[in-house]
């Protein structure tokens, strides 16, 4: 049983800043759920595009498109959770992910996993507690000839081995 | 926008008057596969060097779609010659504009090596890897670029559509895609004639046709380089059978890792829509078409049709019961004809060219060529389009050149998650949608995954059981409960926790699992699991009885010790080590730290040839380091070697 | 409305073409087990206790009993060696989940299903979707959903809603066929307690103490409410 993490009420000094920034966030939202033409067969596509914006899926963002695609918020709850291309918590200025398919595993995916997570200190899933890298797997990134391959920021790195990665995550702010 | 067929072909004239067969052009692949490894960077560089040398208005560049040479990318091949340069930087490019482009020289080492005859190869359609393949449908990639609709068109792109709907009659196309035989090439294998007849004869005015670019099975990518490199085919393929079934509206459905692919699919609707080959009245015919393309969002299920279409629909990707199919109540319950993306390419070709040009290739019951993923441990990784009926072993060997670095064949795993693994002794079994099956495996969406003797054929199957416990969707218990299971037993063997009795409990899970599920992918997930435990039992007795790894691989079950008698003092693999475990400096010998050691392998990677003190021990206690002052070694010093030693540390 | 005529454990039985084998053997007297099947929603397919053989055109393959619409020249059985062992596996994986639920407890009867065949799960949900789906198709104000997939699949209530609608309905409850659902519940209202903006009304805390004391079992579930009752 579980509740979905709830962003909890700030303290009053940041509150201010919050509030401005919500305001921003919200029409952004609203802008790309009117793109959208308020289907409710768009809200996979609605949510992929609040998820490139924001990198993140706020609540108050989900309130926003159940009401204004009509779709109840269980149903919303479930697909912001069972897709893997959305997060529920805020994301890392950098967002690695490391192929796990299987011409990657078979090539040595996982010991490359193992060394970037000694490295930044979290597991797949997680952000650092300096919100720069969040770090993910992904289920095969079609890119199997170049086994194992890492993907930051959108760029794809190919061909990795353990004791070349660590070179490859410096120069990230 | 063009308004009848004639109109068509005269624009295709003037693209072709335009365009001089002698000019020299440069195709560089620029598939997100060549991209990760730098293509990028060499367009550019072509682009400045020839603008440098004063070429710009003689010579043409462009990036293109992905030729599936995947392992020796970027590739770059110059034509009027038709020659192919593989593994290309930066660097070489003013070499290959001067050599090449303005001496009509060839740059040798750029060349394909051929690594048992010793023989280079300069025209693309030289090397084995691509003259062993019949190469339909991916052949065309390496001279479209596919943000160009003007290249398809000098291909003769779009004739087929032009046909369709000015000389068939839609009953007509329906029979001819029946009369090729042509089958499913997502894995389903279903006859797809007989599918749009089916959503066509299905009673209700709005229908619908759908691609599948939900590729998902890890370590398959030919959907990709199809989509990405020459979208404009599929999207034929689809109008055509729009107009087959009677449909009006239709979707692309790509997987939201595939951006390259949503871009090049985005840009090639756009341009066939600007030339009437989208919308209404197409080519003046009066049919109407209209198509969107539509993004999943990470979920492997999603490529189960039921799953796909509630996608769709914006909900989670939950599979239904079948019946109904979707053909008679699909999305929006109205009926739906959904293809993978290379079914949908065939289709023009069979149009153009007829059902029975198409039935001259393949086998009795599976007509046609089928785009292969051949990767892992093999030496030419990319991807293959060969006849169907061609053995797995010419597929191996004479186009993959077979297993790297002299290593032994173990097995070939083809199907995906839902497919098994082939061992050697069944390397001669034809590849089509039958025949595989006799060994234990799948012929599937087209992954084929080679291993050799370092794999682990246990871990391999909890492998694809954690992937298919990451993607189940939950509704059902005998899916969601019995991958669990499967996959916490075999965790346990490969982690030294396996137990007398587990091998029989797989077995009686995988009955429930498979019989009870309700979608293919429940039903297929104890398929890894079963097939090794038919190939490689021994494998999996070796792990729960004698707590022991044959292959070296299981992390808990391996220890990397340096064998003190080879070791050179060489300072390379303390120095490498990623977490810091080796004890070692010049002159004295290294030592691992078993405590800290986290396995991963550099050590045995890394240790120069000549030495090779690195072994793996799995099954025996690791011996104790023999004590520090027997470490000294004393030596004459050899000060190229030490050199060598120390670029060697400095350029790895 | 066409009348079909199917056989069902080598019985011939009438049935109208919008029916599912489950119906139709219902109607004939015939008992499948179901867990995730309630009369009033429509039919779910999760559960695949019903699941049976059916054969037409020479083909036999094992479909859900409450899903699966008849057909002309059907034929049905619903009890076999493969079957029994598919239903005893499939109660075995559940009953890891809710020992004490006394619809797996007949199962297990009926099927010679072993408790502690498989190892104990913390939840005690079986994920049959009845709260869920009632809540959905006849109350109509989905208070309750499911996140996530795979193993990590999990029921999950909507503070908002659940806060003003759930005191005064809980129908969903007598379906449980675990005691998940209240204790689900109770959890989630402990929780939203602590938080300022859904407060219970105090005349409830009575309420979360009578359904503690209902729901005494020996093992987590009890513990579970008293726990969230008092947090």
């Amino acid at each position: 049983m579980r509740s979905p993490d709830i962003q909890g009420s700030s303290q009053s000094g940041a509150s201010m800043k919050r509030t401005e920034i919500e305001i921003m966030d919200a029409e952004k939202v609203e802008r790309i759920i009117d793109n959208h033409r308020c289907e409710p067969g768009s809200l996979i596509q609605i949510l992929l595009d609040i998820q490139a914006e924001l990198h993140w899926l706020p609540k108050e963002a989900l309130a926003m498109v159940s009401e204004k695609l009509h779709v109840p918020m269980s149903r919303i709850q479930h697909t912001a959770t069972f897709y893997k291309a959305f997060s529920l918590v805020p994301k890392g200025r950098h967002e690695i992910n490391i192929c796990m398919g299987t011409a990657c595993h078979v090539r040595g995916a996982p010991r490359v996993l193992e060394v970037v997570q000694n490295l930044i200190g979290i597991q797949p899933g997680e952000t650092d507690a300096e919100m720069k890298f969040s770090l993910g797997t992904v289920n095969c990134l079609g890119c199997c000839a170049l086994g194992p391959v890492m993907e930051i920021d959108a760029e794809r790195l190919g061909k990795l081995a353990p004791a070349t990665t660590a070179g490859l995550l410096k120069g990230y702010d | 926008m063009i308004n009848s067929p004639a109109e068509l072909e005269k624009l295709r004239q003037e693209i072709l008057s335009k365009r001089d067969p002698g000019t020299t052009r440069i195709s560089i692949c620029a598939g997100a596969g060549c991209l990760a490894t730098g293509a990028g960077k060499v367009i550019t560089a072509f682009g400045e060097e020839i603008e440098k040398q004063g070429l710009r208005n003689d010579v043409n560049i462009k990036g293109t779609g992905c030729p599936g040479f995947c392992e020796r990318g970027p590739v770059v091949v110059i034509d009027p010659e038709d020659i192919c340069y593989l593994q290309v930087t930066p660097k070489d490019v003013p070499e290959i504009v001067a050599q090449t482009i303005k001496e009509k020289k060839v740059v040798d080492r750029l060349l394909y090596v051929d690594q048992t005859k010793n023989e280079k190869a300069v025209h693309e359609a030289d090397i084995p890897f691509y003259k062993n393949q019949e190469r339909n449908i991916i052949g065309n990639n390496i001279k479209i670029d596919p943000k160009c609709i003007d290249d398809y068109l000098a291909l003769g792109g779009y004739s087929a559509l032009a046909k369709a709907l000015f000389q068939m009659t839609s009953e007509q196309v329906v029979e001819e895609v029946k009369h090729s035989k042509l089958r499913g090439r997502g894995g389903g294998g279903f006859p797809t004639g007989i599918k749009w007849e089916a959503a066509r004869n299905a009673p209700g005015d709005t229908k619908y046709v759908i691609v599948n670019a939900d590729e998902g099975d890890p370590g398959a990518f030919m959907d990709r380089a199809v989509l990405e490199g020459n979208p404009h085919s599929i999207l034929e393929g689809l109008i055509i059978g729009a107009y087959a079934i009677g449909s009006h509206e239709g979707y692309i459905y790509v997987r939201q890792e595939y951006p390259l692919a949503l871009e090049n699919a985005g840009i090639a609707i756009k341009q066939a829509e600007e030339h009437g080959f989208f919308g209404t009245n197409i080519l003046g015919s009066g049919f109407d078409f209209y198509v969107k393309v539509h993004r999943g969002a990470g979920a492997f299920v999603c490529g189960e049709e039921t799953a796909l279409l509630l996608s769709l629909e914006g909900k989670p990707g939950e599979p239904r019961a079948r019946p109904p199919y979707p053909a008679t109540r699909g999305l929006w319950g109205k009926p739906t004809n959904i293809n993978n993306v290379e079914t949908w390419a065939n289709v023009p070709l069979i149009i153009n060219k007829g059902a029975d040009w198409f039935n001259q290739f393949g086998t009795e019951r599976s007509k046609g060529t089928k785009i292969f993923s051949l990767v892992g441990k093999i030496r030419n990784t990319g991807l293959v389009e060969v006849p169907m009926g061609v053995t797995l072993r010419d597929i191996i060997y004479k186009i993959g050149d077979g297993i790297p670095g002299s290593k032994k064949f173990k097995a070939v795993q083809t199907g995906g998650p839902a497919g098994g693994c082939i061992p050697e002794a069944h390397l001669d079994t034809a590849v089509d949608f039958d025949e595989l099956t006799k060994a234990g495996a799948i012929m599937g969406s087209g992954g084929m995954i080679v291993m050799d003797e370092d794999t682990c054929m246990v871990d391999v199957a909890r492998y694809f059981l954690n992937f298919l416990s990451e993607e189940s969707c939950g509704k059902c218990s005998p899916c969601r409960e019995g991958v669990k299971r499967m996959h916490q037993i075999l965790t346990n063997i490969t982690e030294g926790r396996g137990k007398e009795g587990d091998i029989e409990l797989l077995e009686e899970l995988a009955l429930s699992t498979r019989s009870a599920s309700l979608c293919a992918l429940g039903r297929s997930a104890p398929n890894p699991v079963l097939s090794t435990i038919r190939h490689f039992r021994d494998e999996y007795e070796t792990h729960i009885r004698d707590k022991m790894c044959p292959s070296h691989s299981c992390k808990e079950l391996i220890s990397y010790y340096i064998d003190p008698d080879k070791c050179g003092a060489c300072r390379i693999c303390p120095r490498e080590c990623t977490s810091g475990a080796i004890i070692g400096d010049k002159n004295q010998i290294h030592v691992i730290d078993q405590a800290k050691c986290n396995k991963c392998g550099t050590c045995f990677e890394i240790c120069p040839a000549r030495f090779g003190a690195v072994i793996r021990l799995s099954g025996k206690p690791v011996p104790a380091p023999i004590p520090e002052e027997m470490r000294v070694i004393v030596r004459k010093r050899n000060p190229k070697r030490e050199k060598q030693d120390a670029g060697n540390l400095l350029t790895d | 409305m066409r009348e079909i005529s199917l056989q069902i454990d080598g019985r011939e039985v009438a049935a109208t073409e919008d029916m599912t084998i489950l119906a139709a053997a219902k109607n004939a007297g015939i008992s499948i087990p179901t867990v995730c099947h309630y009369e009033k929603l429509q039919p779910f397919g999760g559960c695949r206790l019903c699941t049976v053989e059916a054969e037409v055109g020479g083909r036999t393959n094992l479909v859900a009993a409450c899903v699966y619409p008849v057909q002309k020249d059907l034929v049905v059985t619903t009890r076999s060696e493969q079957i029994d062992k598919i239903r005893k596996v499939l109660t075995e994986q559940l009953l890891a989940y809710a020992p004490e639920s006394e619809v797996l407890e007949n199962l297990a009867r009926e099927y010679q299903a072993e408790k502690d065949r498989f190892a104990k799960e913390p939840s005690f949900c079986i994920l049959c979707g009845l709260c869920v789906r009632y809540c959905a198709e006849i109350k109509q104000k989905n208070a309750v959903g499911f996140v996530d997939r795979g193993p990590n699949r999990e029921i999950s209530f909507i503070p908002e809603i659940a806060a003003s609608e759930c005191w005064d309905c809980k129908e969903c409850f007598p379906l449980c066929p675990t005691s998940a659902l209240q204790a689900a519940f109770v959890l989630m209202r402990s929780l939203t307690s602590s938080r300022s903006f859904v407060k219970p009304a105090s005349n409830k805390q009575d309420e979360i103490n009578s359904i503690t004391e209902r729901n005494q079992h020996n093992g987590s579930p009890a513990a579970l409410l008293q726990a969230a009752a008092k947090g």
